[in-house]
């Protein structure tokens, strides 16, 4: 029975990865960057919802919200400021461009706060309850649950609303995309603000799950996202979930055979192996040349 | 409808078009003929606003349109269908249509899709299906389909019959006749010269971005210079 508090425990945390791995996924499928900036801006939803819930005393959904908002915004301007510039640049430049900005975001946190870490606030009850024999809290599944309801809402603007099928259009064929009266340029906005709207929710739950965050919290959860995004397929939405969810279950299981110091390194070990052995990832089809 | 009127247009250093001008009338079936290479699709893409003249002056119903951006363009009723067709390979034959239609805002798109369905049948049987999966002359006709779904009053043409088999490239010059017949204005860019002055009313001829022959299609499919060059003798 303490394998099914495993798995939720391992579903739980895999879906904080996937939904960091969504923004990275979109990004990439529709200008073809890797923003590593992603994982600062889930630091700085998780340092929203921190100062939303102990300064202003806002509730945990209240907060969440707050937070998605911050980093929507914050995402967009990113975009617009950095890489709206390079978009016919080398793929290299804005590489480093965003490795640049991630950097700068982080120094900019540790200037105006400092790098001490900060306590998360008790803001969901943390109840166990019995589930056939197994514990498991309800702080697990209270995330789980918004997290999914949050990928939910997202496949429904990616599939039926205008600005997902304008998103997806901008991904396949840009100069197509505009012939059809799309502006590409807030279409892309549109992605950023949707993709880091979901860092920034990850960034809350993450703080509310494991109760303390710093300023270089974004790296390795950004990090592994990233190895998620590849595992499921870069450029791919329901491979970032899928691979987020896989990514969250084995770092679990690693730490429960009682290899926890491995946990981190499971996570590149998976990315090395997909990278030789399947590149385009789970869900990725190789390559077509267009006829 | 369209004057164009001497533009140049570079891709970085290659000078791509050589002060062309050419002009459009409204009801007409126009063609653009000449090699590879020639300047066609960059002139297309030039009046559809993805790249952007120099020099000269594009004015569409009497308003230039030189320089403005395509989602612009589309708006005021040009619609391209590129060179390679550019289906949203990644959605389906019903969502690319939709997508077609994304500058409209009226209700009648749903009744318009219905009418695209009439003129393409296959798209019909088809609309369910990812767009990647169609052949290459059901992905002309849904490229079209596409285009019509903004209810162009000027549709630029780019490469219709490329590497549509025989019976196909028929088909589709029957419907490019038809949608002309609807009221619909036509730019047509063709390296199949002879299908190209057989629906025509008129007819230019590029070479290494310039114009150097025009008239009315009769006259083109008579001269000596275009029968050796693009009519095979």
């Amino acid at each position: 029975m303490e394998w099914v508090q495993q798995l939720v425990n391992g579903i739980s945390l895999g879906s904080i990865y996937a939904l960091i791995a969504l923004g990275y996924t979109m990004v990439y499928g529709i200008i073809k960057l890797i923003n590593f900036a992603h994982g600062e801006i889930f630091m700085i939803g998780a340092f929203v919802g921190f100062y939303a819930i102990s300064g202003w005393g806002l509730g945990f959904f209240p907060a969440l919200l707050l937070a998605m908002t911050v980093c929507a915004l914050f995402g967009v301007i990113i975009e617009r400021v950095a890489y709206r510039r390079l978009r016919n640049a080398t793929r290299i430049a804005a590489l480093i461009t965003a490795i640049g900005i991630s950097l700068l975001i982080q120094y900019v946190v540790i200037y105006f706060r400092g790098a001490q870490p900060e306590a998360y606030p008790n803001v969901l009850s943390n109840r166990s309850f019995d589930f056939f024999g197994a514990q498991i809290s309800s702080q697990s599944l209270m995330i789980l649950c918004t997290s999914i309801a949050l990928m939910i809402l997202l496949q429904f603007i990616v599939h039926k609303t205008k600005i997902g099928k304008a998103m997806r259009a901008v991904s396949h064929d840009m100069d197509a995309a505009r012939l059809m009266g799309i502006n590409v340029n807030t279409t892309i906005s549109a992605t950023f603000a949707i993709g880091s709207a979901l860092a920034g929710a990850a960034g809350v739950f993450f703080g509310v799950y494991y109760t303390k965050i710093e300023p270089l919290m974004g790296v390795i959860p950004g990090l592994k996202a990233f190895v998620a995004a590849v595992l499921g397929g870069i450029g791919i939405i329901p491979g970032a979930m899928v691979g987020g969810l896989l990514l969250g279950v084995v770092e679990t299981v690693v730490s429960a055979l009682g290899y926890s110091l491995w946990r981190d390194a499971a996570a590149f070990i998976i990315l090395i192996l997909i990278l030789l052995f399947k590149p385009s990832g789970i869900f990725g089809k190789n390559a077509r040349e267009k006829v | 409808m369209l004057k164009v009127d001497g533009i140049d247009v570079f891709y970085g250093n290659i000078h791509a078009l050589k002060g062309v001008s050419i002009e459009v009338l409204e009801g007409e079936i126009v063609t653009l003929i000449g090699a590879n290479g020639a300047g066609k699709s960059t002139l297309l893409k030039t009046l559809s606003g993805l790249l952007k003249p120099k020099n000269g002056s594009i004015q569409y119903e009497n308003k230039s349109i030189a320089g403005k951006a395509a989602q612009t363009i589309v708006k005021t009723g040009i619609s391209h269908v590129p060179e390679g067709r550019r289906v949203f390979a990644n959605m389906t034959v019903e969502e690319n249509l939709e997508l077609g239609a994304y500058v409209r805002k009226d209700k009648q798109i749903q009744k318009d899709i219905q009418k695209v369905y009439e003129t393409f049948p296959r798209l019909h049987e088809r609309r369910k299906q990812l767009s990647g999966t169609l052949s290459g002359g059901e992905q002309q006709m849904l490229a079209m389909g596409r285009a019509i779904m903004a209810k162009p009053k000027l549709l630029l043409l780019d490469e219709p019959s490329m590497g549509l088999a025989p019976i196909m490239v028929k088909t589709i010059f029957e419907i490019i006749e038809d949608i002309n017949k609807n009221g619909t204005t036509i730019l047509l860019v063709e390296q199949n010269a002879h299908m190209a002055l057989s629906v025509a009313k008129r007819g230019y001829v590029i070479e290494t971005g310039r114009v150097v022959l025009t008239g009315s299609a009769k006259d083109l499919q008579a001269s000596e210079e275009i029968k050796s060059a693009y009519l095979g003798g």
